[in-house]
């Protein structure tokens, strides 16, 4: 019984308008198995990478700079060859990848919190409140966000004892991230909330007494969700971005722990010696992931407007 | 007409006072320079002599009324790191990221918009889907990585141009640049193609979008009855109409150009402003930060005030709704 219940979800999700359109786009089909890989491969990164990058009684000089597999004195071991440590490249990415995604998630999380919420109390209250909320989310948005994120991060850091730093750099970068793209979020939320605010639904709730938060919480915020999903897609890849910049320019996650960026700034320095395996790879990698969720962000885009279809 | 030129000079007024009034409220508050100048090893009353020859034990009132009235006349103070004036250090680095920006910006619109142009003529041939795919991964490449790949085939791989610095600059009094040897324009063609990338590919596709649009339009297909030849039609009529959402996004993205030359003056080792400002970042010389941050500002201001200016005279309805009463913004 409960088997067959499962099976009609999956006939019914399979049978929906989306999962069609899913089907019929290759491109869809492509990055969604890309980004699928690489998110399962840096989850799973403990078990599936062929070493511990940070266990430094595995990692030895002697086997620094080897090339990948296939060229000349390289090694089956080391199946991308090894930076300047000794480490192997391929885990370094598989780890790498965890802490890129990682910080890109939950600073996308971060920015749609911080920017809904802004949005629907914009929205709700109107007034004053409106006002203030817009025109700050207006000043910052003259700004280029990789500028905000940098700025936040350097000003936190400059306020912290250096020893701390290194503790707490992940989430300062959460923290500068996310407070760089809240705008849009809060000014696509504010524009459905004005709409929200004035249907029947709405209207019905307040005339039995519904408590006001209760209904932005519980009905006004499921129908204003859908282009924040979208939105959130491609900030998701954005977010991705800015970390590895910002980790490439040396003001993002710490060296003892690096994301892709860091990966790509330490390989960088080798690149004129001809180990050009050391950054090539990590900067494939991040530009298959960037690409990939944008390209699904795209088509969910495309898929879920009326217009189109 | 002067009534919306005065308003906009008035809200990139308030703008600025509202950046220039963070920057200085960052300084009281904001790292310890006297750690960074003097090091661990200071002698309490060393310490006092220089809080106080920096005006740091002056209340933060006074530092911050200070810091604004230095701040009109272009003086922020002295570099807490390299003991320079500031106004000095901005005025050595900026020609170089102006030229750099210049460079690229050029290069964005000069090929973007004609490659735009074709690829919406063209649509389908071959060239044109090259560079619908290109222009995608030029969109969500980051552009740290864009430099690097080039510096990789360019400069590692092919030896054609150079990866780092200026190259030979002449010296003109106030300014130094590099666009008057062939050394400067050699050491420029990496870093300017990596900073007109990302912009290059955004307006290739609002060209070709608005391009595609316009010429689905009726005036298109009276235009032709008329028996207007195609160049006629394409670019008399048709370029001319997208260039207001062109100038638009431009606009916003010279903005950007300037932020990404953080990047880019980063991976090329480019003397300009904006590796000053990350060097600034990591060693928390606030001064040095804060007069980045207004002079950007200042310069976001003026770029949207020309953009608002540039509208007037691409579209000629803002002039007619002056004169015809009309719908008024």
């Amino acid at each position: 019984m409960a088997v067959d219940v499962r099976a009609g979800v999956v006939r019914r999700a399979w049978d929906t308008d989306l999962a069609y359109s899913f089907r019929n786009s290759p491109v869809a089909v492509i990055s969604a198995i890309v980004t699928l890989v690489l998110i399962l491969g840096s989850l799973f990164a403990p078990w599936v990478a062929p070493h511990n990058p940070f266990d430094l009684s595995t990692i030895s000089l002697i086997d620094a700079f080897d090339p990948p597999q296939w060229i000349e004195g390289g090694s089956p071991d080391f199946p991308l060859g090894t930076d300047e440590q000794g480490r192997d490249v391929l885990s370094a990415i598989l780890f790498g990848g965890r802490i890129s995604l990682g910080v890109g998630l939950f600073s996308t999380i971060f920015a749609v919190v911080l920017g809904v919420t802004a949005g629907l109390i914009a929205g709700w209250r109107g007034g004053v409140i409106d006002a203030f909320i817009m025109r700050v989310a207006d000043v910052q948005l003259s700004f280029p966000a990789i500028l905000v994120a940098l700025l936040i991060d350097g000003i936190v850091r400059s306020t912290l004892p250096h020893d701390e730093q290194d503790q707490i750099a992940m989430l300062v970068l959460v923290g500068s991230i996310g407070l760089s793209g809240w705008v849009q979020f809060a000014r696509l939320v504010r524009g459905s909330t004005l709409v929200e605010r004035n249907k029947e639904y709405v209207q019905a709730a307040r005339v039995i007494g519904v408590h006001p938060i209760r209904i932005v919480v519980t009905h006004v915020l499921p129908n204003v969700l859908t282009p924040v999903l979208v939105v959130a897609t491609i900030y998701f890849a954005f977010a991705i971005i800015t970390e590895a910049t910002l980790s490439f320019l040396g003001v993002g996650v710490p060296p003892t722990e690096p994301s892709l960026g860091t990966l790509i700034r330490v390989g960088n320095g080798y690149l004129f010696s001809g180990e050009w395996w050391i950054t090539v790879f990590p900067a494939v990698t991040l530009a298959a992931l960037v690409l990939s969720v944008n390209l699904l962000g795209d088509w969910v885009r495309d898929a879920l407007n009326p217009r189109l279809q | 007409m002067l009534a919306f030129i005065l308003r906009r000079i008035f809200q990139a007024a308030v703008v600025l006072v509202a950046v220039a009034s963070i920057a200085g409220l960052l300084f009281p508050y904001v790292g310890d320079p006297i750690g960074c100048l003097l090091g661990q090893d200071a002698r309490p009353d060393q310490i006092r002599e220089l809080r106080g020859a920096l005006g740091l034990d002056r209340p933060f009132y006074v530092q911050f009324w200070h810091f604004l009235s230095n701040a009109v006349q272009g003086e922020f103070g002295l570099s807490l790191r390299q003991g320079a004036k500031v106004s000095r250090l901005i005025g050595e680095r900026l020609p170089a990221t102006l030229e750099l920006s210049f460079v690229a910006a050029i290069l964005a619109l000069g090929a973007g918009i004609p490659m735009g142009v074709y690829a919406a003529l063209r649509r389908g041939s071959f060239l044109s889907q090259l560079f619908m795919t290109l222009s995608l991964l030029g969109v969500s490449l980051p552009v740290f990585l864009i430099g690097i790949l080039l510096i990789l085939v360019f400069s590692v791989t092919l030896g054609w141009f150079p990866s780092f610095g200026r190259g030979q600059t002449v010296d003109l009094g106030w300014w130094t640049s590099g666009l008057l040897t062939r050394d400067g324009w050699h050491h420029i063609v990496l870093p300017a193609l990596t900073l007109a990338i990302f912009q290059l590919t955004l307006i290739l596709r609002l060209v070709r979008s608005e391009m595609l649009e316009v010429l689905r339009t009726d005036y298109i297909k009276f235009a032709r009855a008329r028996g207007l030849t195609n160049r006629a039609v394409h670019f008399g009529h048709a370029l001319k109409n997208t260039l207001v959402p062109v100038i638009t996004i431009t606009g916003v993205q010279v903005g950007s150009i300037i932020a990404f030359a953080v990047i880019t003056e980063t991976v090329f080792q480019w003397p300009g402003m904006g590796l000053m400002f990350i060097q600034a970042v990591s060693y928390a010389d606030i001064p040095v930060m804060s007069a980045y941050l207004v002079l950007v500002a200042l310069f976001f201001v003026i770029i949207s005030l020309v953009v608002d200016l540039l509208y007037y005279l691409v579209d000629p309805r803002l002039r007619m709704q002056r004169g015809g009463g009309g719908h008024g913004r």
